[in-house]
């Protein structure tokens, strides 16, 4: 499967062993603290990093070799509370307190200490051998913030380091800390609540005793207390009796504060964390802060204004896209007039085996060369100075309202933004979406959104070949059509909406390594993978039409290709080749037709048509394997069956209004 | 004087004056199809109850005082709306006469206990906003606990006035005081640093009831105009 923009499923990435490991270690924390740019200074892995959060949705898994010592480090996603909220909340606490990571480093905000440490508590109660990377220590100096964490070590009983992740530093001790702590294992020690709930908390924790627990004692104790569902469930099916003991405790509780016994509790995990981040920060004299506003400031005051705001998002967006095409139409025709010196297409091979299949290869290396690498690089070029802006929470912002209408809201722009560029690490980011309707409608969504393959198909065809506005208007097509599909899904759909709750991040500029590293992450598995599968595909292709086996498909798919869409029957083969990979409809037309030159070979009408065909039937198959994997197979082939009898519905009404209108 | 007669003049008072600036006897004579004399009249005696400031020929505008009674009218007045178009399913053009009518003679427990049995909604059926009620609880659910539980205290009346947090100017800070709304939200909400008490302050505000961007606790929240509307602050 493509793993597109660097989701790596567990294990997939190194090509060391992981078998051999001494330890594993886990990083936790709030999203956007510079969790992933610690593993990737850690483990000298590429996770992808973005200023947004919610971006690691996958776990992430890389190695650390300190001190002749193997230390598995694993990134889970950013959450604010192990609450029931999210899935990632579920996913996170489970992984904590059920694989028995060695050591977890909670990675915490230098410049937001008391809601880090509101999460800190939590982990604590987890019990598992903690310490603390206060990171991104530069940055809360700039505020005029300063941590004493030699004092909130001393506080909390955990070890805490200072990082500057993005920058290496404390790195090197950081991991001293990490390989120490995972061999004495030193858990960390009780953080109080007040007096009734302590007291209930001792209560329900003798009362538990002879209960076979997989999670912590004290912590299965507060999260009954709590009335987490998940907790509740696994201790009714073991003991009802002790289920109704803490539903009057907690009842007990709340009839003191008059709160929700979850609310009372996270307001004295607050209560606790205001305290301590008010004893270890030091805020410097206002006087000395820098004059004016801050750069966050200046860049909201255009960006979140009521007007230029609006102009920001168009300009960007559209911007993206432009300068894919102009500088991807700039390369493509450098490369093309280099490799045609090599040139030689011959589609109509009689010969050697040998001779057919590399002419197809090679006609699916220079297609490869000159249609698609050139307008892939600047796209992801752009879109990770973009994504580590922190920009993509603004768009979010002003865009909410408008989401509103085809119910979703703000956060869904982020995915829908990032299909752009694949769509499978996009669906996969649905899951910031809060509710399972939510998040489906944006997965849906998101594989109508054409990424860079479908790009490079609307670019090389129509924007080549009739002119950008056409290729322009395929574009603002499909934002109409996934603005009416979004309107209609949604109010077909059942189930429940929520509204939008995100932490706005500070912006950063950009860092140069970090945009290149990330363009490569994406670009690579393209070459590393895509690629052999465009020469692969383009000698298979050839071997079809030596043995005789395109024309007949041809033939049948020829009542839809000719009749319905008035594309030419050879182009039959190239849709269904569509189906592994978007960029494969325009190689195998160019290995087919033997020429780059489309203009030579289809007619405008033509190419709209199938560029506009291209863009909507079924994503891809590996779009399809993770709808699956995330909705369920029968979700995943409603989409794709759905897309396909679209797709090739409005290609047919554009052929018929388009014939008479271009002649 | 009866309770009727005060609240309706104090509620045409209160349209008039957000309409106008302030209220003139002419046009709370017209309002209300009284004789001008008999305006002026009851004025005269709103006046001396501290209910409102006036001025022959300027007009009247209300106290603080006034504004009190007049938004708790316009809390019962929306929340009677509510009741009839959505439980009892009457008749649209109805809805808002009948409203008039009840809102005068409904104690507060009757107006909380419609208030509970329709999950506190936020807006009536022409889309104007509910006010919280008066009693001092942090969330609904504390409401709900109370009225369930014969054993607990009725909650002491909230003091000092709360407005919905998209009500904060630009920069200007308030103390969270009650979030109403689902445990589910409530809880996210504290989870985020939102606890009752903790100060909050507008930082942005999109336009056409789009989202604010608040600070709290030195971090920065991007929150939907619908939620936040639902989270009520003492400014401090």
């Amino acid at each position: 499967m493509d793993t597109g923009t660097g989701y790596k499923k567990p294990g997939s990435k190194k090509a060391l062993p992981v078998t051999d490991e001494e330890y594993t270690v886990a990083l936790a924390g709030n999203a956007n603290v510079g969790k992933s740019a610690t593993f990737n200074q850690l483990t000298g892995v590429d996770q992808i990093i973005g200023n947004w959060p919610g971006k690691t949705v996958e776990r992430a898994e890389g190695v650390l070799l300190h001190k002749g010592h193997r230390i598995r480090v694993i990134d889970l996603p950013g959450i604010y509370s192990f609450s029931t909220y999210s899935m990632e909340e579920i996913v996170s606490r489970d992984y904590i307190a059920l694989e028995h990571p060695d050591a977890v480093i909670n990675v915490v905000d230098a410049s937001a200490l008391e809601r880090n440490l509101f999460f800190t508590i939590q982990l604590m109660e987890l019990a598992t051998p903690m310490l603390i990377a206060v990171n991104q220590v530069d940055l809360a100096e700039k505020k005029g913030i300063t941590v004493d964490t030699g004092k909130l070590s001393e506080l909390l009983g955990v070890p805490v380091y200072s990082t500057v992740a993005t920058r290496g530093k404390g790195i090197d001790l950081l991991s001293d800390g990490i390989l120490d702590l995972a061999q004495t294992r030193a858990r960390p020690p009780v953080i109080a609540y007040g007096k009734e709930i302590e007291e209930r908390i001792t209560r329900m924790v003798s009362r538990l005793s002879d209960i076979a627990l997989e999670y912590p004692a004290r912590w299965t104790a507060i999260k009954l207390l709590e009335r987490d569902p998940v907790v509740s469930e696994m201790i009714r099916s073991k003991n009802p009796a002790v289920l109704a003991a803490a539903a009057e405790f907690s009842d007990e509780i709340e009839a003191m504060h008059g709160e929700p016994v979850s609310v009372v509790m996270s307001a004295e995990r607050y209560q606790t964390a205001d305290r301590i981040a008010a004893e270890v920060t030091t805020f410097r004299a206002p006087g000395k802060y820098p004059a004016g506003k801050s750069m966050t400031e200046r860049i909201d005051d255009i960006v979140l204004h009521p007007i230029f705001g609006y102009i920001s998002v168009i300009a960007i967006i559209g911007g993206l896209l432009i300068w894919t095409f102009v500088i991807g139409a700039e390369i493509s025709g450098i490369l093309a007039g280099y490799l045609s010196q090599f040139e030689q297409y011959e589609p109509v091979v009689s010969g050697p085996v040998w001779e057919v299949l590399w002419n197809g290869a090679f006609s699916g290396f220079v297609a490869g060369i000159t249609l698609v690498i050139p307008y892939v690089l600047p796209f992801y070029l752009l879109l990770a100075v973009i994504e580590d802006s922190g920009y993509l929470t603004r768009i979010a912002m002003m865009l909410d309202k408008g989401m509103h209408k085809i119910g979703l809201h703000g956060k869904a722009i982020i995915p829908l933004i990032l299909g752009y560029g694949c769509n499978v690490p996009a669906c996969y980011s649905c899951r910031i979406m809060e509710t399972p309707k939510q998040k489906y409608l944006s997965a849906f969504l998101v594989t109508l959104i054409p990424c860079t393959a479908r790009t490079v198909v609307i670019l090389g065809l129509v924007a080549v070949f009739v002119n950008i506005w056409w290729a322009l208007a395929l574009y603002a097509f499909d934002i109409l059509l996934i603005i009416v599909l979004g309107r209609i899904v949604y109010k077909a759909m059942p189930g429940e909406s929520a509204g939008l709750i995100m932490e706005m991040p500070d912006y950063h500029i950009p860092s140069l390594s970090v945009i290149l590293k990330q363009t490569w992450a994406r670009t690579k598995t393209l070459i590393w993978i895509v690629f052999p599968a465009y020469i692969i595909g383009s000698a298979f292709l050839q071997m079809l039409y030596i043995y005789g086996i395109l024309e007949p498909v041809n033939a049948l798919l020829s009542p839809i290709t000719v009749l319905w869409l008035g594309l030419p029957a050879a182009v039959g083969i190239t849709l269904i080749f569509g189906i592994v990979r978007k960029e494969l409809t325009i190689l195998m037309l160019a290995v087919i037709f033997g020429t780059v030159n489309f203009a030579a070979v289809l007619t405008p009408v033509q190419l709209i048509v199938l560029a506009l065909v291209t863009m909507l039937y079924i994503p891809c198959i590996s779009v399809i394997l993770v709808l699956a994997s995330e909705f369920g197979w029968k979700r995943a082939l409603t989409i794709s069956a759905a897309e396909v009898i679209m797709a090739i519905a409005i290609g047919g009404i554009a052929y018929r209004l388009l014939a008479p209108l271009m002649g | 004087m009866p309770r009727e007669q005060l609240e309706e003049y104090i509620e045409t008072i209160w349209d008039l004056e957000s309409r106008d600036g302030s209220a003139k006897t002419t046009s709370i004579a017209k309002c209300l199809k009284v004789a001008p004399a008999s305006v002026t009249e009851v004025l005269r005696s709103l006046s001396e109850k501290g209910l409102i400031r006036y001025e022959p020929y300027h007009g009247a505008t209300l106290t603080e005082g006034g504004k009190k009674i007049a938004s708790s009218i316009k809390r019962r007045h929306r929340l009677l709306e509510v009741f009839l178009t959505d439980v009892l399913r009457l008749n649209q053009e109805k809805v808002h006469e009948e409203a008039c009518r009840m809102e005068h003679t409904i104690s507060e427990e009757t107006e909380n206990a419609l208030c509970r049995m329709m999950k506190a909604p936020a807006r009536c059926p022409h889309g104007s906003p509910i006010g919280p009620c008066s009693q001092g609880v942090g969330s609904c659910t504390e409401c709900t606990a109370v009225a369930g539980d014969s054993i607990l205290s009725i909650p002491t009346p909230r003091d000092g006035t709360i407005i919905p947090l998209t009500d904060l100017d630009k920069g200007q800070s308030g103390e969270i005081a009650f979030i109403r709304g689902d445990n589910k939200i409530v809880q996210r909400l504290c989870d985020l640093g939102l606890t009752l008490g903790s100060s909050v302050s507008i930082s942005r505000k999109v336009p056409l009831r789009g989202p604010v961007e608040i600070s709290v606790r030195r971090t920065k929240l991007a929150i939907d105009h619908r939620i936040a509307e639902n989270i009520f602050v003492k400014i401090s």
